[in-house]
């Protein structure tokens, strides 16, 4: 064997360096310092109270962003859950009303009217996961780019949700129903417990388990995991089917938490859940991108929002904030990325 | 005495603390090829990029034309008059050869295209760099050759002094090799300076005047490529003397045939394939054999790869592993019966840039690493990266290494680590040493002779003629998708095989 001198031996070794340290916890040092700025500018900000409904307000988003956070590290994208989630959100009231013809029915909040909430969640992730199957099918078996066949599952969802139910509200649950919206396990409110359970099983899935590791691989480079041996189809599928469940299920827990369902909820869900995904530090072009980073980007979003309600900043103040915030963070991003790359 | 053209003195730079270049020098005369050589990480490309204006260096003072120059941007460079030609070509695909050759510089009033110039102006570069082609053809429809040749007359048509050129060669057969230096020696008369960068010592020899050398970021020597030989020249970019790669006992031919394919075939445009049509081709390597394909760029050596490991699909014809017919429609059905593949292109084909070493080489091997089928063991999974590390030398910094990080030599050793681990009847790898430094390419000669003695049967497929010779027990030959040739290496001579590989097989 030939002997090989020092210099190519060691290669590059990676460096303790600034920008890298900055890069990896940018979105957590931005919360943070939010969060103390808010604090200082209104005593209302920091307590718990206030805390835990920014919580709450951002559970619904996190599940979806959640699902999205599979779908973007394959380098994909899903515009269609704002319209699942509609959908399935009425498939569930429908279920628990026992039927549209109940819609208007108001019981006393005792005994539910038509099947328990169970079957009313078991249909939301149902309708969820089978919305996600065929996307996912038009996807990898026709090869329609995932941009277009969701933006027509936007469409086509939210139009069948309309139809579906005449265009009116679906109110009114039992209490067992509702609790999963509105109850709270000593100070924590129910949709943040679910949340936070889903947060850390969908991290071990991404960072502890082969299917995981085959999502990254997937999104980093296709061709190279077809010629090592993976599946890439049935991992593209199975992303659409995980966004589709993660719909349903943020449709159960928003129509337990308004009591409601209706066919134009979730209507815009997508672009917050996109920002937040990215702001996270998920990348569009798929391989890079954690929960952990999906979480803080979640929260960043609702802690932002909701101090700049506190600060009485108009509605629309907001909205132009939080677009600028979610180019700077991509440009943040890249130009790190071209920072480390020339190197 | 010819004049300096181009003097760099002194240059550094360094990035985030780490040296890429320290008070290197260069000089180019008018009317030379230079040859800039060095090992992967030597510094060229740092030295180029600042030459060519991607880059600004730290210290250090370059002359052109005997004024003092710095460049500030690409356009810098150009407009005084040096061109760079990258190995990743940067045509345009949908627009045609003329509007691509004067891109931005489009004759014309205002930002009206006088078409009839813009087409016969280039028409006139290509004739200067022998492309004989409709100035109107768009980019995409031209081979990797003939879009450098468009890249030339770019550079031609900026009224360039100095062209760089970036492994020009690496992607070209020898045939178009032969053509690129016909024109790189035309330019010669015409006074024009060259810059040549490439990992093939014999094309230095060929075509170069004088050299330059670097080694860990610093300037080794120059000198006069008439003067020097290639030993030397290698001598002074690994600063030691190299074993050339020893041959090893051929196996017996008593051994088991473990790879068969028969009569493997496929039509030009199979399925939507836009790749070599594929007749009639016959193989078998047995346990513990090298088998050589050699063939020019384009002669269906890669295709007939993937068409054994399934990864594209062929029409007729029967691929056998250990006597067992084989039904592979995807890798996935190969690499269960036991077939790996190295593909050519390991940026694009085999690695995931942005992840770690770890992920890079379990990533077909997780049934060894996993509990319950689902979860990843990392302690199984270190074990097995220590080992190939060690059995492999691979030279990292630990397994959450981000694997672009590595050189050249080492991510092809995280490729071939990822295969052994699942421990395959046959490995086919496609140019093994690809883009690798002189002593690494060794290092994976050897690596791929442990391989068959441990009972592989190993496939290699090399542009490099010597390569196929010095590794392989037996070689094939194969030219426009058919084998035109068997013959036992110790008996083979490169101009037989170059015979067998570019000449009608009339006489055969």
């Amino acid at each position: 064997m030939v002997q090989v001198t020092a210099g190519e031996a060691v290669g590059r070794r990676p460096q303790f360096r600034p920008i890298n340290v900055a890069a990896r916890f940018a979105p957590v040092l931005f919360l943070v310092v939010l969060m103390i700025g808010f604090s200082i500018l209104e005593p209302r900000f920091l307590t718990p109270l206030n805390l835990f409904n920014v919580l709450r307000q951002v559970s619904i988003y996190g599940l979806l962003a959640i699902g999205m956070t599979f779908v973007i590290l394959t380098a994909g994208i899903d515009l269609s859950i704002g319209s699942i989630l509609a959908m399935a959100g009425l498939v569930a009231a429908v279920v628990a009303k026992g039927g549209l013809d109940n819609r208007f029915s108001v019981g006393d909040g005792s005994a539910s009217l038509g099947l328990g909430w169970e079957f009313a969640a078991l249909a939301a992730v149902g309708v969820g996961v089978a919305a996600g199957l065929v996307q996912g099918l038009a996807i990898t078996r026709f090869k329609v780019p995932p941009f277009v066949v969701t933006l027509g599952g936007m469409s086509a969802f939210r139009g069948a949700a309309l139809l579906f139910s005449g265009g009116g509200p679906v109110s009114g649950f039992d209490d067992a129903f509702v609790w999963w919206g509105q109850g709270k396990v000593g100070p924590v409110p129910v949709p943040v417990l679910i949340f936070v359970l889903f947060a850390i099983i969908a991290h071990i899935t991404l960072s502890y388990t082969r299917y995981g590791r085959q999502i990254y691989a997937v999104g980093g480079n296709p061709e190279a995991a077809r010629l090592a041996g993976l599946n890439v189809r049935k991992i593209i599928l199975s992303v659409y089917v995980i966004t589709g469940f993660f719909s349903g299920l943020g449709a159960f827990v928003l129509a337990a938490r308004l009591n409601s369902a209706e066919a134009v909820a979730g209507t815009g869900f997508e672009l917050t859940v996109i920002a937040s995904v990215v702001i996270g530090g998920t990348s569009l072009f798929g391989g890079t991108g954690t929960i952990f980073g999906t979480v803080i980007g979640t929260v960043l979003i609702g802690v932002l929002l909701n101090g700049l309600v506190l600060l009485d900043v108009s509605a629309y103040v907001q909205q132009i904030i939080i677009g600028v915030i979610i180019v700077l963070a991509v440009a943040f991003d890249t130009f790190v990325k071209s920072r480390r790359r020339a190197l | 005495m010819s004049q300096a053209l181009l003097q760099m003195n002194g240059i550094t730079k360094s990035f985030g603390g780490i040296s890429a270049l320290r008070s290197v020098g260069l000089r180019v005369d008018t009317g030379e090829v230079h040859a800039l050589l060095g090992e992967n990480g030597a510094g060229k490309s740092t030295l180029l990029k600042i030459l060519s204006g991607a880059q600004l260096p730290d210290g250090g003072e370059v002359t052109f034309l005997g004024v003092k120059a710095a460049f500030n941007s690409p356009q810098d460079a150009q407009r005084c008059g040096i061109a760079t030609i990258y190995q990743e070509l940067t045509l345009v695909p949908g627009m045609s050869i003329a509007e691509n050759i004067f891109l931005g510089r489009e004759p014309g009033w205002a930002n009206l295209v006088n078409w009839r110039t813009l087409v016969n102006q280039a028409q006139g570069l290509m004739a200067k760099v022998g492309l004989e082609k409709d100035p109107l053809t768009p980019a995409r429809d031209l081979s990797v050759a003939e879009q450098q040749l468009v890249e030339i007359a770019r550079a031609l048509s900026m009224r360039s002094k100095l062209i760089i050129m970036d492994e020009p060669t690496a992607a070209l057969s020898n045939a178009e090799v032969d053509r690129l230096f016909d024109i790189v020696s035309g330019f010669k008369a015409d006074g024009l300076s060259v810059i040549f960068v490439t990992h093939r010592l014999e094309e230095v020899m060929r075509v170069c005047d004088r050299f330059t050398i670097l080694r860990d970021g610093r300037f080794v020597c120059d000198g006069n490529v008439a003067a020097t030989s290639v030993d030397a020249i290698i001598h002074h970019m690994v600063g030691r003397e190299i074993t050339v790669t020893q041959r090893r006992p051929a196996p017996a031919a008593t051994d088991a045939v473990v790879l068969r394919v028969e009569h493997l075939s496929r039509r030009r445009g199979a399925e939507g394939l836009n790749a070599m049509a594929l007749s009639d081709i016959s193989l078998e390597v047995r346990r513990g054999e090298i088998l050589g394909i050699a063939g020019l760029v384009g002669s269906g050596r890669t295709e007939t790869a993937r068409a054994i490991f399934g990864a594209d699909p062929f029409d007729s014809g029967k691929v056998f592993i250990d006597g067992v017919l084989l039904q592979a429609t995807s890798p996935q059905d190969a690499i269960r019966q036991g077939i790996g593949l190295v593909p050519e292109d390991r940026k694009q084909q085999a690695l995931f840039l942005s992840l770690s070493i770890r992920a890079n080489l379990t990533v077909a091997a997780h049934d060894r690493v996993s509990r319950l089928g689902v979860f990843i063991d990392p302690t199984a999974e270190d074990t097995l990266i220590a080992q190939y590390k060690k059995l492999l030398r691979i030279r990292m910094v630990g397994p959450e290494q981000i694997v672009s990080d590595l050189s050249g030599g080492n991510q092809q050793k995280v490729v071939l680590a990822r295969w052994l681990a699942l421990g395959p009847k046959v490995l086919i790898v496609d140019e093994p040493t690809r883009g690798i430094d002189v002593g690494a390419k060794a290092e994976v000669h050897n690596l791929l002779f442990q391989m068959a003695s441990t009972g592989i049967a190993i496939v290699v497929i090399s542009s490099e003629l010597p390569e196929v010779l010095a590794i392989s027990d037996r070689i094939i030959t194969m030219r426009e998708g058919r084998v035109t040739g068997e013959v036992q290496a110790d008996a083979a001579s490169p101009e037989m095989l170059m015979a067998l590989m570019t000449v009608d097989a009339v006489a055969a």
